[in-house]
């Protein structure tokens, strides 16, 4: 079979490119490995329940009417209204250190009071920084790389506060440990405090819906328990995509939301990468607790909480399982609302170490899960009182599940430290898009899914 | 009245790609970008939409001449005519 496109996983970005392409009647066909789609933002279902991996939060939530917002502008291209996503914003998150506690909700003016009552020496200098940030293109201007640690440190003095900001910001799409690069930190910074978060209505499975209905009225065709085994090259070119089962396909244009490192293992002739360029390796570990009650009546209602044990923040893959002196804890249900499947719901996040986990065999790996549903009381303990007694039924995934059900190599959740922004492979018919593209996030993969579509199969070359 | 006809057909396709568009009170001879808040992937569904739905081609080069709802008019004028006449 012959396509104009093809789309390598039924990702946000692989599925908004596809809509982008079939609602200008080009042929197109998404082909996804596994039974369900989404990617690294899914949903599964366990003992009659739904939870979902990846989407704490939408990032980037602005109300209607700002016309150049990310998230208004995506709607636009794919023509789904504000309806389909159903987005329901926070109520308000925390970033918590030692004695310490920044406040934010989805209005900027949150973020400023707390600042300047935690850290009133830096209160003025925050509020340059924050025009700064305003002012900083991110999306149309390219930056040579730049230390957010110094960026910060040049306009701040409080360490604290440098180590309270980089925190979320980190943990909501940072691939590299450490330090990150100031442009990226300033797209997320805008996506998480100058813009806000939410949460759709259902849960990922409201915006992944949405992607798939539209995709389909539009006429694109999406082939589900489809994996691609091989990309065949003829000189510098895509010839052919051998399927699972041993079908091929040929398309004009291949995108490839499977990652970069990825994607190149499937090549019959990989691109010769430099030393320098390695697979990410941030992963993540995350317990799941049902609750008896909702969090908000059992006294916890903040909606996201980002939590560091000590004054610095080290964002790094750890030497063991997990590093639980660190992590994000998300409570759906303090949304504004919340469907029945996530009112209940306590989750949280801890950076954790693939190589540990893969070495377990199955007996150690339960254990391994185990011990840190025990962290996940340990840690509700904190916020709500008897939090054991509250449990009725608690899962956890790994690096290792991240890995397979997304393919990505070390369950990197974020994809490699280095971006290819031009999305260009070595073959001149295959692009990247998704996570290792760009942006990051749910909103960020969308952009990217739908921003490659533009450039490579509709725009005039 | 081929005038009156090609803007009609502009502004449902502008109706289309940015449905929270404000289009009452707008002015002919200032950009669109200005007033509508559009950008380059806004512009690129409009011409994706005068290709699909008319055939009508528009090179790169003339993107320039999509600026206003006045040079859309006599930019299109011509192509959407033939257009027209052999629906």
């Amino acid at each position: 079979m012959h396509y104009d496109v093809v789309i390598i996983g039924a990702s946000m970005s692989g599925l908004a490119a596809g809509i982008r392409l079939a609602q200008f009647d080009k042929r197109v066909c998404v082909v996804e490995r596994h039974y369900a789609y989404g990617g690294l933002n899914s949903y599964y279902k366990l003992d009659g329940r739904e939870f979902d991996v990846g989407l704490h939060a939408v990032t980037n939530y602005v109300p209607p009417g700002d016309r150049l917002a990310p998230l208004n502008k995506l709607l636009r291209q794919l023509r789904l209204s504000r309806e389909d996503f159903d987005l329901r914003p926070q109520r308000v998150s925390e970033v918590r250190f030692p004695d310490r506690r920044l406040r934010f909700n989805n209005t900027v003016d949150e973020l400023v009071d707390s600042v300047v009552t935690l850290f009133p020496r830096d209160g003025e200098r925050f509020r340059h920084l924050l025009s700064d940030i305003q002012a900083y293109d991110d999306i149309r201007q390219e930056h040579p790389y730049q230390s957010t640690r110094k960026a910060l440190a040049d306009r701040l003095t409080e360490p604290v506060l440098i180590e309270m900001l980089l925190c979320p910001v980190m943990y909501y799409g940072c691939a590299n440990e450490g330090d990150m690069d100031f442009t990226q930190f300033v797209t997320m910074f805008k996506a998480i405090f100058l813009q806000g978060l939410a949460r759709p209505w259902g849960g990922v499975r409201t915006i992944l819906k949405a992607l798939v209905r539209r995709y389909r009225a539009c006429g694109g065709k999406l082939q589900m328990n489809c994996g691609v085994e091989g990309i065949e090259i003829e000189d510098d070119r895509v010839s052919a995509l051998t399927l699972s089962g041993g079908t091929t396909m040929t398309a004009d244009v291949v995108l490839s939301s499977a990652g970069y490192f990825e994607t190149m293992r499937l090549c019959s002739r990989p691109s010769s990468e430099p030393e320098s360029e390695k697979p990410g390796r941030v992963s993540f570990v995350e317990s799941i607790a049902v609750l008896d009650e909702r969090p908000s009546d059992l006294g916890h209602d903040a909606t996201v909480v980002f939590y560091n044990d000590a004054d610095t923040f080290d964002y790094r893959v750890p030497e063991g399982f997990i590093d639980a002196r660190s992590g994000v804890v998300c409570c759906p249900g303090n949304y504004e609302t919340c469907d029945k499947s996530g009112s209940h719901l306590f989750r949280a996040t801890w950076l954790a170490s693939y190589r540990h986990w893969a070495a377990l065999n199955s007996d150690t790996y339960t254990a391994a899960k185990r011990s840190c549903e025990e962290q996940l009381v340990c840690l509700g303990d904190r916020y709500i009182p008897d939090f054991g007694d509250h449990v009725e039924f608690v899962d956890t995934f790994t690096p290792c599940t991240i890995e397979r059900f997304t393919g990505r190599i070390n369950g990197a959740v974020y994809g490699a430290p280095k971006k290819k922004l031009d999305g260009k492979t070595h073959l001149k018919n295959l692009y990247l898009c998704g996570t290792d593209q760009g942006f990051v996030g749910i909103i960020g993969s969308i952009i990217s899914g739908i921003s490659m579509a533009n450039q490579y199969c509709l725009r005039d070359p | 009245m081929l005038e009156k006809q090609v803007k009609n057909i502009i502004l449902d396709i502008i109706a289309t790609v940015a449905p929270d568009a404000e289009l009452s009170g707008l002015k002919g001879d200032v950009r669109l970008r200005d007033q509508l808040d559009m950008d380059s992937m806004d512009f690129l569904d409009i011409v994706m939409e005068l290709r699909k739905r008319y055939k009508v081609e528009v090179p790169k080069e003339d993107y320039q001449q999509l600026a206003t709802l006045d040079s859309c008019v006599s930019y299109l004028s011509p192509h959407l005519q033939a257009a027209l006449a052999s629906a």
